[in-house]
């Protein structure tokens, strides 16, 4: 795109962030990061279709200090596109446009975020036996 | 005043929108609908197997509903990721050239994946 040399829109050295866009940004970010993701679900299932060696190995893989963390990661992410995309479908609707209202649920989204992503940590170590 | 853009003969005699267009849009939000108690059940089912041997989630699939909850899970997720990275080339990529290659390689990579996903979930779900 050869055009005219204008500046950037947000100008990104001098654009004050605030959550509304924050928010926006990571539903984008986690959205990406999800599908890249989906490659290790994958690989979970076609090494547990191919027999118990490398189901093992799978398992022990994602049992490490990295598979843990990537499935940290994984975690947030997932739980965070949940409740950022219940708050679209919500706004679908018409409803909690204002500014009020779209500060409120942003906040809502963080907090349930953060419960889910502990409450299932809490669920999956005790599964696992720890 | 109108309230409408479209002129009184563009009504009567039915022109204007095609009812086509918003696929996308559209077909984001039923996936994404689908998949709000989808991926809570595939949490849910993360969670009862962590650490599970192959045999106990042989087990697991060998039952119709998780088996067919989890390929649904995997059709609806390739979806809905591909129509989301879509948007995200569309919207970066500038060049033409490398716009529609990046678009062509991520949607075969996408029903690659969702290929060998439901073809795993299948196989583990009929060897028992």
């Amino acid at each position: 795109m050869a055009s005219d040399p204008r500046p950037l829109s947000p100008h990104l050295q001098v654009y004050r962030w605030q959550l509304t866009s924050v928010l926006s940004i990571l539903h984008r970010v986690t959205g990406v990061a999800l599908t890249v993701g989906t490659i290790l679900l994958v690989w979970w299932l076609v090494s547990a279709a191919n027999g118990p060696d490398s189901f093992e190995a799978a398992q022990g893989f994602l049992g490490s200090p990295i598979g843990l963390l990537l499935l940290f990661g994984w975690s947030v992410a997932l739980f965070y596109h949940l409740c950022n995309g219940i708050r679209h479908l919500w706004w679908d609707t018409g409803s909690g446009l204002d500014l009020p209202s779209v500060y409120a649920s942003g906040w809502a989204v963080l907090a349930g975020t953060a419960i889910l992503t502990i409450v299932a940590w809490i669920a999956g170590l005790a599964s696992w036996g720890l | 005043m109108r309230s409408s853009l479209r002129s009184p003969l563009g009504r009567a005699i039915g022109l204007g929108s095609a009812k086509e267009g918003v696929e996308h849009w559209w077909w984001q939000r039923i996936s994404s609908i689908a998949l709000v108690p989808l991926s809570l059940w595939f949490v849910i089912s993360v969670i009862r197997l962590a650490g599970a041997d192959l045999e106990t989630v042989v087990n697991w699939l060998d039952n119709p509903v998780p088996a067919v909850l989890f390929v649904l899970l995997i059709a609806a997720t390739f979806y809905h990721g591909a129509l989301g990275l879509q948007v995200v080339i569309e919207d970066y990529v500038e060049n033409e050239s490398a716009k529609l290659a990046a678009l062509i390689v991520m949607k075969l990579a996408a029903f690659l994946l969702a290929a060998l996903g439901i073809f795993s979930v299948l196989k583990l779900a009929f060897v028992s």
